[in-house]
C-alpha cells in the first residue's frame, strides 16, 4: 500500500490512482491493452486498470476464474465473461448487479438477445463488451446464393462433390450449433433456469440435420473431432463448398488462402424449417464486477468505460469483433471490418438466440455433447431414440443429478 | 541389521536402557518427516473424504448439507464410471505390458553397451524429461490429419481422422505413453540387471547354457524384484493417467479415464461432493492395485531388512 499512495507524486494528498485488475480473455489484436490504457487515462487518475490476460479457450478461462472466485479473491475487480457464464456467477454470488443510470448506459442501444444473455433473475450482471455470432461462408463459384435451408445446402454440397465444415468436436462448440438448430426448428433446450422444454417435434427435427450431414458424402472426414480451427483449416483447403463459422475465419482466409478468398461470399446461417428464420448462434464477452473487489464503485465506473461506444469500435477495427450496440452498424469503421457484411452480421445478432441461461449451464452443456456425439449416431430417419436420450441427460443435468 | 548384532540372550522380554532411547531417538529424527507427510496427505485426503460425504456445489452456495453416502452410491451406479474404470485398465495393462517388453531389451542394450555409454543412457532418458503436456500436443499434432506427418508416411490412409473413432485413439493415447515411460521402465529395470553378478553368467556358459536360457534362467529369475517394483510404480502411474487424454481426446469417442472423469464433477462442474468421491474412489483403487502387487506378487519394498 505505502508503495501505491507513494506513486501520488506532487499531489499534496498523496493518493494515487486506485488499481483496478481487469481478468479477460486475451485478443491477438490489441484491443485489451488499447482500451484498459484509454479509460485509466479518461479516469483523470482515479483509476488504472491493470490487465490480467487469460487464455484463448472459453473453457480454460473460465477455470482459471472460477478457482479464484471460489476462493473469494479480492483480487479480481472486474471479470470478462463469456456470455453463457452469467447465471453461474450471479447465482454463485461472484458479481454484483448493474443498477440505476449506469445499467441503463452499458445497454443502451444493445441487442435485446445480448442484454438476455448479461441478466439473470431479472438483474443485469453484466456490461456487453462485443458480440460474436456465426455467419455461413460459401464459394460464390460453385453455388450462386447462399441456401435458404439445411436439405438445400447438404444437397448443394453433395452436387458439387464440396465438404460442409461445422463445428463437432465434443466441447462447447458442438452445443454452439445444436442450440442453433433446435432454436431454429422452432424449440428450446431449456424454458427456465431449471425448466426442460426440449419439445419432441422441433427437438427430433434438429437431430434429424445432423445427423443427415453426419452420413452423408459431404461430412468432412474429421467430423467428430472439428472445431472452429479445423473447420477454417478444412475450408482454405478448397474442398469445402460451405462453413458455418465465426468472423475470424474470413480475416483468416483473407491472409492464408487469397485463392480461396476471391471466391468467399458470406451468407445468413440456413433454415432448419423452411420460411421460418434462422435463429443463429450468439457468443461474445459481457463485463462484471467481482462481488470480492474492494472497490466496486470504481469498477463499475472503469467497466462501463471499458464496454462503451469508443471501446466497442476499438474491438471492431483491431480484433474484428462484432459491437453489442445496434447503432454502431452504420459507423464506418464496422462497415470497413466487415466489407459487405455488416448488415449481415447485425441481422443474424438481432435473430440470434442464447445459450440456455441457467446456473447449471456447464452441466447441461457437458450432458448435450454427451447424449449427442459422435454426431452419426443420429440416425436422421429415426431420431427419437437419441432424442430420449438427449432429454434424459439435460434432466439429469438441470437437477444436478449423476456423472457427467 | 541392528537386530541381528543385538547381544542374544536379552534378559526376558524386557527391553534395555539402549534400545528404548535409541528408539525414542529414532522417532524423534523421523517426526518432521511425519509432521509434513501428515500436513501434505493425510489432511487433503481427510478434507476429501469430508467433501465426498457432502453436497457441495459452488455455484449454488445455498444448498448442501451432509448426504451420507449417496455421492458414493450415484458413482458407483453411473455406467459412465464403469466405463471410464474399464478404459483406464484397458490403457494401464496395454501400456505396462508394452512398455516392460520394450524397457528390458533397451535396458539389456544399455546393459551391454560397450561404447558411449554415457551418451546412450542419457538419450534414451530424453522422452521421459519431456513435460507431458509437450509431448501429447506434439503426437497430436502429428497426427492431425490436415497438417501432420503421420497421414503422409506410406501405407495409412492420407485421410484417416485418428482422433475420430474410439480403437485409433485409443492407439496414438498408448503409443504416447509408451514413448514417454518406456525410459523410466528401463532405468528401473537397468538398476536391477546391474546386481546381476556376472560370475553366474561365466558358470553357465561354460555349463552349455545358450544366450536364451542365460536369459529366462538367470537374468529373469534375478531380476523379479526389479521388475516388479518397476511393474508396481508404473500401473500406479498410468492408472492415474490424465494429460495425454485430457490434450488429444478430453474423452471423447469414450477414450475417458477415472481422472479425467473426476476433473468434470471438481473442475468443470464445481460439484465438489460427486468430484471428491470419484477422486476417494480412485485412491482406493490405487490402495488395492499396490496392496494385490504387495501381497499377491511378494513386492517387497524394503529388501534385505530382517524380519520381513
Amino acid at each position: 500500500m505505502a508503495l501505491v499512495t507513494g506513486c501520488g507524486g506532487d499531489d499534496d494528498e498523496g493518493a494515487g490512482p486506485t488499481t483496478l485488475n481487469w481478468f479477460v480473455a486475451i485478443q491477438p489484436g490489441g484491443t485489451i491493452e488499447e482500451v484498459a490504457a484509454r479509460c485509466s487515462e479518461e479516469s483523470d487518475g482515479s483509476y488504472e486498470v491493470e490487465l490480467e490476460l487469460l487464455p484463448t479457450e472459453a473453457d480454460q478461462q473460465r477455470e482459471q476464474l472460477v478457482r479464484r472466485l471460489g476462493a473469494e479473491d479480492d483480487s479480481i475487480d472486474i471479470v470478462g465473461m463469456d456470455v453463457i457464464w452469467t447465471a453461474e456467477f450471479a447465482n454463485a454470488g461472484w458479481i454484483l448487479p448493474w443498477s440505476g443510470e449506469q445499467a441503463q448506459q452499458v445497454t443502451e442501444d444493445v441487442f435485446p438477445s445480448v442484454i438476455e444473455t448479461a441478466s439473470f433473475e431479472g438483474d443485469l450482471y453484466g456490461a456487453p463488451f462485443n458480440s460474436n455470432t456465426q455467419v455461413l461462408f460459401f464459394r460464390n463459384d460453385q453455388v450462386q446464393e447462399p441456401p435458404e435451408t439445411w436439405n438445400d445446402m447438404i444437397a448443394e454440397a453433395v452436387d458439387q462433390g464440396g465438404l460442409i465444415q461445422v463445428q463437432a468436436n465434443r466441447y462447447e462448440g458442438f452445443v454452439v450449433w445444436v442450440n442453433y438448430l433446435i432454436e431454429s426448428a422452432g424449440g428450446e433446450i431449456l424454458s427456465g433456469p431449471e425448466e426442460v422444454s426440449l419439445e419432441q417435434e422441433p427437438t427430433e427435427e434438429a437431430l434429424s440435420v445432423i445427423g443427415e450431414l453426419a452420413r452423408s458424402p459431404a461430412a468432412p472426414p474429421n467430423l467428430s473431432t472439428s472445431t472452429e480451427d479445423t473447420a477454417r483449416l478444412g475450408f482454405e483447403a478448397g474442398d469445402s463448398t460451405f462453413m458455418l463459422n465465426y468472423t475470424f475465419a474470413y480475416f483468416s482466409a483473407e491472409e492464408n488462402a487469397p485463392d480461396i478468398f476471391e471466391n468467399l461470399a458470406v451468407g445468413v446461417l440456413p433454415q432448419v424449417v423452411p420460411n421460418e428464420p434462422s435463429t443463429p448462434p450468439l457468443g461474445g464477452f459481457n463485463l462484471g464486477v467481482s462481488a470480492f473487489s474492494e472497490n466496486p464503485d470504481l469498477a463499475f465506473e472503469a467497466a462501463a468505460c471499458l464496454s462503451n461506444a469508443d471501446s466497442q469500435l476499438t474491438a471492431t477495427e483491431l480484433d474484428g469483433l462484432p459491437p453489442t450496440r445496434q447503432n454502431l452498424y452504420q459507423d464506418q469503421v464496422v462497415q470497413d471490418a466487415f466489407p459487405g457484411f455488416a448488415d449481415i452480421i447485425q441481422r443474424s445478432i438481432e435473430n440470434a438466440s442464447p445459450r440456455p441461461l441457467t446456473p447449471a449451464y456447464t452441466d447441461v452443456s457437458l450432458a448435450i455433447q454427451r447424449a449427442l456425439h459422435p454426431p452419426s449416431k443420429i440416425d436422421p430417419e429415426n431420431p427419437t431414440p437419441v432424442y430420449e436420450e438427449l432429454r434424459e441427460a439435460v434432466e439429469d443435468a438441470v437437477n444436478r443429478e449423476g456423472l457427467l | 541389521m541392528e537386530a541381528a548384532s543385538a547381544p542374544a540372550p536379552a534378559p526376558t522380554g524386557k527391553v534395555t536402557e539402549r534400545t528404548l532411547s535409541e528408539r525414542r531417538l529414532g522417532w524423534l529424527l523421523c517426526a518432521p518427516a511425519v509432521i509434513a507427510m501428515l500436513l501434505v496427505t493425510a489432511y487433503p485426503i481427510a478434507y476429501a473424504i469430508g467433501l465426498s460425504l457432502q453436497d457441495v456445489d459452488l455455484r449454488f452456495p445455498e444448498e448442501g448439507g451432509f448426504v451420507g453416502l449417496s455421492n458414493y452410491e450415484a458413482v458407483l451406479t453411473s455406467g459412465l464410471w464403469w466405463t471410464d474404470v474399464f478404459n483406464t485398465l484397458f490403457v494401464t495393462v496395454i501400456a505396462v505390458s508394452v512398455e516392460l517388453v520394450l524397457g528390458m531389451l533397451i535396458a539389456l542394450v544399455m546393459h551391454r553397451a560397450i561404447f558411449g555409454r554415457g551418451v546412450l543412457r542419457t538419450s534414451v532418458l530424453i522422452p521421459y524429461g519431456i513435460v507431458t503436456v509437450v509431448a501429447a500436443f506434439s503426437w497430436q499434432f502429428a497426427f492431425a490429419p490436415d497438417t501432420g506427418f503421420v497421414n503422409n508416411l506410406p501405407l495409412i490412409d492420407d485421410e484417416k481422422a485418428w482422433f475420430g473413432d474410439r480403437f485409433s485413439a485409443f492407439a496414438v493415447i498408448i503409443m504416447a505413453e509408451v514413448w514417454k515411460t518406456t525410459p523410466f521402465m528401463a532405468l528401473l529395470l537397468l538398476a536391477g540387471l546391474t546386481t546381476i553378478d556376472d560370475g553366474l553368467y561365466e558358470a553357465a556358459r561354460v555349463d552349455g547354457a545358450s544366450a536364451v536360457q542365460r536369459f529366462f534362467r538367470i537374468t529373469l529369475p534375478l531380476m523379479k524384484p526389479a521388475i516388479l517394483v518397476a511393474l508396481l510404480f508404473r500401473t500406479l502411474d498410468s492408472f492415474r493417467i490424465f494429460d495425454t487424454i485430457f490434450i488429444m481426446t478430453r474423452g471423447a469417442q469414450d477414450t475417458e479415464s477415472v481422472s479425467i472423469l473426476g476433473f468434470n464433477q471438481l473442475v468443470s462442474r464445481l460439484n465438489l461432493g460427486l468430484g471428491s468421491a470419484v477422486s476417494v474412489l480412485i485412491f482406493i483403487a490405487v490402495l488395492i492395485i499396490a496392496f494385490i502387487f504387495v501381497r499377491g506378487f511378494g513386492v517387497r519394498m524394503q529388501e534385505g531388512r530382517p524380519g520381513t
